[in-house]
């Protein structure tokens, strides 16, 4: 009994997801309002970018959660193919349109960043590039699921859609590499101490991702307690219209 | 798998509409770019390549919906599905037959309409080679995008939008090859790579489109 694929179980998912969320919700909002108040207020600016440095706060922690949302969502669809557990597939739905509201972030603090630092709010470098196309397969993604009426048809076909769509949006950034040479730097945080941003931005990016990471669970949790709901009322109203007509 | 190829073939000849629309609307195309961007012979010459292929792009969307669509609404679809013939190779002569009807006509045509656009030189063997090699891919990636969506009632622009981003490395392959062709020089990786897509694509995307036809005809 104690796996991973009990909370498959819907009222089992809902049960630990009542229990849990408040602790999320509140985890999440104090390693945000930590994170940036201390990287807003309490770091100096940086050499070449003065107070412009810190939107990456919000920059960089939105556009891992981003990516993490899909490859979350290639999971689930991955599940759903093969074990049919009906949560998997509502969670991989909740997690979509979050996953574009990070998207939007990403590209519009990148924006907003770019403009004193670059000189331009958008330019056609490989890494913002290929964050466009991602949100495009976001848009795709929705909008398939949205177009269905039954609910099984749907999550099949948008499964089949996200495991196709991974392999060309993988493909799509590499190939945009051949495109264009990039402006944007390196990344922000590897396991190599040394490539790292400097210390002193450090511990509250850290806390700024931890509390981005915990808001994208509280939302996928809260999406997908919501929908087996949504589910469960429709099927009892179903059930009542049968009533009546017996 | 060759009746099917040759019946839907017949269908798009005799049945008006399929075969020249295609190089019609890619025509029409052409012309509205340069009554858009000017007359300019320069302008246009470094953008022609590029254009070409967007055009091909968009006048390859423009039939896709037709690929499945007559068959699901009469039925024969489930016909196909029940017969002995898997519905992979279905998929793929689907495929094969929008690539003739708009994939083949678009590969003569370019270097016509590369003509308009004012296209350099070397640049007309690149981008008809490039297109040679580049719409199978189209017609394979449109056909498992038309698979996701034939179940659903006016469905054609749900299907550009789900079908441009899967287009996204076959343009940037195929532009860069017919760019670099132009400017005179040796192409040979770019269309490496065009064709690493082709193949893959016709390789994997017929299960995947099968797969998609399967839950949408249960």
């Amino acid at each position: 009994m104690n796996s991973l694929w009990q909370y498959a179980n819907p009222r089992k998912f809902n049960d630990t997801a009542d229990k849990i969320l408040p602790w999320i919700a509140v985890l999440s909002t104090t390693c945000l309002f930590t994170g940036l108040t201390w990287g807003a207020f309490f770091t100096p600016p940086a050499e070449r970018f003065q107070d412009s440095v810190k939107i990456i706060y919000l920059h960089v922690p939105s556009a891992m959660m981003a990516i993490n949302a899909w490859l979350m969502m290639l999971a689930a669809s991955l599940i759903w193919l093969v074990r049919r557990h009906y949560v998997s597939a509502m969670a991989a739905r909740a997690a979509a349109p979050v996953g574009i509201v990070m998207t939007l972030i990403a590209m519009v603090t990148g924006a907003i960043w770019g403009q004193p630092t670059w000189g331009t709010w958008w330019a056609w470098d490989p890494r913002l590039t290929s964050f466009l196309i991602l949100f495009m397969f976001y848009i795709g993604y929705v909008a398939l699921w949205s177009a269905i009426e039954n609910d099984d048809i749907a999550a099949d076909l948008t499964s089949i859609l996200c495991l196709v769509g991974s392999v060309f949006a993988v493909l799509s950034r590499y190939a945009v590499n051949f495109w264009n040479q990039g402006l944007h730097q390196g990344a922000s945080l590897s396991l190599d101490r040394e490539k790292n941003v400097a210390d002193v931005y450090y511990t509250p990016l850290l806390l700024c991702i931890a509390g981005f990471a915990l808001v994208f669970i509280a939302l996928v949790l809260l999406r997908t307690r919501t929908e087996i709901h949504a589910r469960r009322i429709r099927s009892l109203q179903l059930r009542e219209r049968g009533d009546d007509n017996a | 798998m060759g009746a099917l190829v040759s019946r839907d073939l017949k269908l798009a000849v005799r049945a008006g509409g399929g075969f020249g629309l295609g190089v019609a609307f890619f025509l029409i195309l052409v012309s509205m770019v340069s009554f858009g961007v000017g007359p300019q012979g320069d302008l246009l010459s470094r953008i022609s390549t590029g254009m070409l292929w967007v055009g091909a792009i968009l006048s390859c969307l423009l039939s896709l919906d037709r690929i499945f669509a007559l068959d699901w609404e009469d039925g024969s679809l489930e016909l196909l599905a029940t017969s002995p013939l898997p519905l992979e190779l279905v998929v793929l002569a689907k495929a094969l037959v929008h690539w003739l009807t708009t994939g083949l006509p678009l590969v003569f045509a370019s270097p016509i309409f590369g003509a308009l656009l004012n296209l350099e030189g070397p640049g007309y063997i690149a981008i008809a080679f490039s297109l040679l090699v580049g719409t199978p891919a189209l017609s394979m990636i449109g056909a498992f995008g038309a698979a996701l969506t034939v179940g659903i009632k006016r469905g054609g622009l749900l299907l550009s939008l789900l079908v441009l981003p899967f287009y996204v490395p076959t343009l940037i392959f195929g532009a860069l090859m017919a760019r670099t062709g132009a400017n005179g020089s040796d192409y040979t990786s770019y269309l490496l790579l065009l064709s690493g897509i082709t193949c893959g694509t016709i390789a994997l995307l017929p299960f995947a489109a099968a797969a998609v036809l399967k839950i949408n005809l249960r």
